[in-house]
């Protein structure tokens, strides 16, 4: 009933939407290993870096990699803007009230967005070397595909490298193991927060780039799925882990699509359904996640 | 209904005793309900009905997030749940079939029955309830943070599924001419009901137990309170009340789709109980009126202006403002911090 071509393609489009995920988990699984936070806005700026992308190159004509660098700033800002605003002030506070921050945040940034963009879906763009058609031997993807494995792959190495060598890493890596005992060694929390937000932010407005162009069209509302998902692929992973993070990413965009592909047309409406089905099991399960170790309850 | 609630937090009043107070302040809020329906266009009276469903929503949740330190997400869904079943139980049988709605089997009365409105409005409550049970006893035993993805996704399954089991929920179309049952003394009664439940709890030894384990866990743990019991309890009656409170909403508009639950619909209960002061009986009260008045005032200007999202754009910054500077909620009384 389903060819090898088939299957071959499907997991393709998976590994496709399971670099977009494991970008996003990346980013909100250094945000709670530091926070112990779920970062609810995190969706959002998916949301701002893809309309981001969209006012400079659709709209003011800015070249491709003027428009990406201008993306990556913008996010960096936003980042910069969530850790002042909303996250100093209520860090130290119960964990609770960080969540409910950042769930307002959440909602605050896309109201914004369909107040200034209105409700309707934009069509989305890439430059045309994007949208180039490829048969390769089994799967057919376009350029664009290949971008999105190949630079999130590149990201994911680049930051794993960051976590392993440098100063910055390390203090990531104290921070989130014991914020206590990272203080004690004299090593700045503040510091080590803002730049979490920076580069996590950073990265999902580029992943808003690669979602728009993948999907073909953005929406005020398109972050709110992916970044719960993004969570979603994280307690698959392992909470905790960031290799954990990303493998979770790979994994849930192929189970995703596996589940529209594989099932009876009738179930594709069951998309989102499928996912925090599995989520449901895998908490019932192995709530340590695939790779991670089991977290103490508090 | 503001007496009612000063009455409920009077503790050592001397004189007439608390509970002839309390009486006394629902009979003067009924007689206030009931003036209201005289007084008032059937618009204001909807809209008081209302704040009266929400009451019972936010209520219910503040039992769960409030006094017990989780973070369930996923009320609308429950509610999604008390809706859809109390509006398939009690839809007419002689409507049933040009609704594209299928008759009720044997085991709940059969094709000629369909069921009167306060036990359609239970049988809502107690599905929702055992739904939150199903989830509960796993994921609360993690981390309360687990608790708040797991509810959300919770009530992601229920939407899709309310979406997509066309032949029980007609879909997205959703179902519409339900019986409107709910009127202003039903509304207020269940929210009358909920608040002295919710008050009953939190004033036992049960919300003492709930109250521990929010402050403290292992501090709990120590003096014998079994965390899970307390939490799976405190989310289950939340999600009862949640699951009536659908039900209500469902046979006050006569209309649900499976949109209608979404997260929008959880965000606004959230905001309802953080904004009035989690943790307290008068703060999702007040809340839920603020919010709904808020609601009715600023429709017409978003409608008028197209700005559509205006009004949750100051819900947003209603709760931001409120969790950078007052976090204990309007009317919440500050806690020691942990």
């Amino acid at each position: 009933m389903f060819t090898t071509q088939y299957i071959l393609q499907q997991v393709f489009n998976g590994v496709v939407f399971g670099a977009m995920y494991a970008l996003l988990a990346l980013g909100m699984t250094i945000i709670y290993g530091i926070l112990r936070l779920i970062h609810f806005a995190h969706g959002a700026l998916i949301t701002v870096g893809a309309f981001c992308f969209y006012v400079c190159f659709a709209l003011l004509g800015i070249p491709f990699a003027g428009a990406i660098v201008i993306v990556i700033g913008f996010g960096a800002l936003m980042g910069v803007i969530l850790d002042v605003i909303a996250y100093k002030k209520v860090v130290g506070g119960p964990e609770v009230s960080m969540l409910i921050t950042s769930l307002g945040f959440y909602i605050f940034i896309e109201n914004l967005i369909k107040l200034i963009a209105s409700p309707q879906p934009y069509a989305f763009h890439p430059p045309a070397f994007f949208e180039k058609l490829y048969k390769k031997g089994l799967v057919t993807f376009r350029t664009i595909d290949l971008f999105i494995v190949a630079s999130s792959i590149a990201i994911m190495l680049v930051f794993n490298l960051f976590v392993k060598k440098t100063r910055m890493g390390k203090a990531m890596r104290a921070v989130s193991e014991s914020g206590e005992a990272a203080r004690i060694v004299g090593i700045n929390i503040g510091r080590v927060i803002s730049f979490s937000f920076i580069v996590a932010s950073a990265i999902a407005a580029v992943t808003g780039f690669m979602w728009g162009a993948k999907y073909g069209q953005i929406s005020y509302s398109m972050g709110f799925m992916s970044g719960v998902k993004a969570f979603v692929a994280i307690v698959i992973g392992g909470v905790g882990s960031i290799p954990g993070a990303m493998f979770g990413g790979f994994i849930l965009g192929i189970l995703e699509m596996f589940s529209v592909a594989f099932l009876p047309p009738g179930y594709a409406g069951y998309r989102d359904g499928i996912v925090f089905f599995i989520l449901i099991i895998i908490l019932i399960v192995r709530p340590s996640g695939l790779l991670g170790q089991k977290e103490a309850e508090s | 209904m503001a007496s009612t609630t000063k009455n409920i937090n009077n503790e050592d009043r001397p004189g007439i005793p608390r509970g002839v107070l309390a009486l006394i302040g629902i009979a003067v809020l009924f007689a206030l309900l009931w003036g209201s329906t005289k007084v008032f266009s059937r618009y204001i009276v909807f809209i008081v009905s209302l704040i009266g469903v929400y009451v019972v929503a936010a209520e219910s949740l503040n039992l769960t997030n409030g006094y017990s330190g989780l973070f369930s997400l996923g009320h609308a869904g429950f509610m999604a749940v008390g809706a859809y079943t109390s509006a398939l139980l009690t839809f007419p049988v002689e409507m049933r079939e040009v609704f594209a709605l299928s008759p009720l089997p044997n085991w709940l009365g059969g094709p000629q029955f369909h069921w009167p409105f306060f036990p359609a409005l239970i049988a809502g409550g107690l599905f929702a309830m055992a739904l939150a049970f199903i989830v509960g006893v796993p994921v609360l035993r993690l981390r309360g943070h687990y608790l708040s993805v797991a509810s959300l996704g919770l009530m992601v399954l229920i939407t899709s599924l309310a979406m997509n089991l066309r032949n029980v929920t007609r879909g997205s179309i959703g179902i519409n001419s339900i019986p409107k049952y709910t009127n202003i003394y039903w509304a207020w009664g269940w929210a009358v009901v909920t608040v002295y439940v919710v008050w009953r709890v939190v004033n036992s030894s049960f919300g003492r137990a709930m109250m521990a384990i929010r402050e403290d866990v292992s501090a709990a743990q120590v003096q014998g309170i079994n965390p899970l019991k307390y939490r799976l309890l405190s989310f289950a009656i939340g999600a009862f009340f949640a699951g009536v409170a659908g039900g209500l909403y469902g046979h006050l508009s006569g209309a649900i789709r499976p949109y209608g639950f979404s997260f929008d619909l959880t965000f606004q209960i959230v905001i309802m109980v953080v904004l009035g002061g989690m943790g307290t009986i008068q703060g999702p009260i007040a809340g839920a009126a603020t919010l709904i008045v808020l609601r009715y005032i600023l429709k017409p200007v978003e409608e008028g202006l197209k700005v559509y999202g205006l009004v949750e754009l100051i819900y947003a910054t209603l709760l931001i403002v409120v969790m950078i500077y007052k976090p204990e909620g309007i009317l919440g009384r500050r806690v020691l911090r942990k």
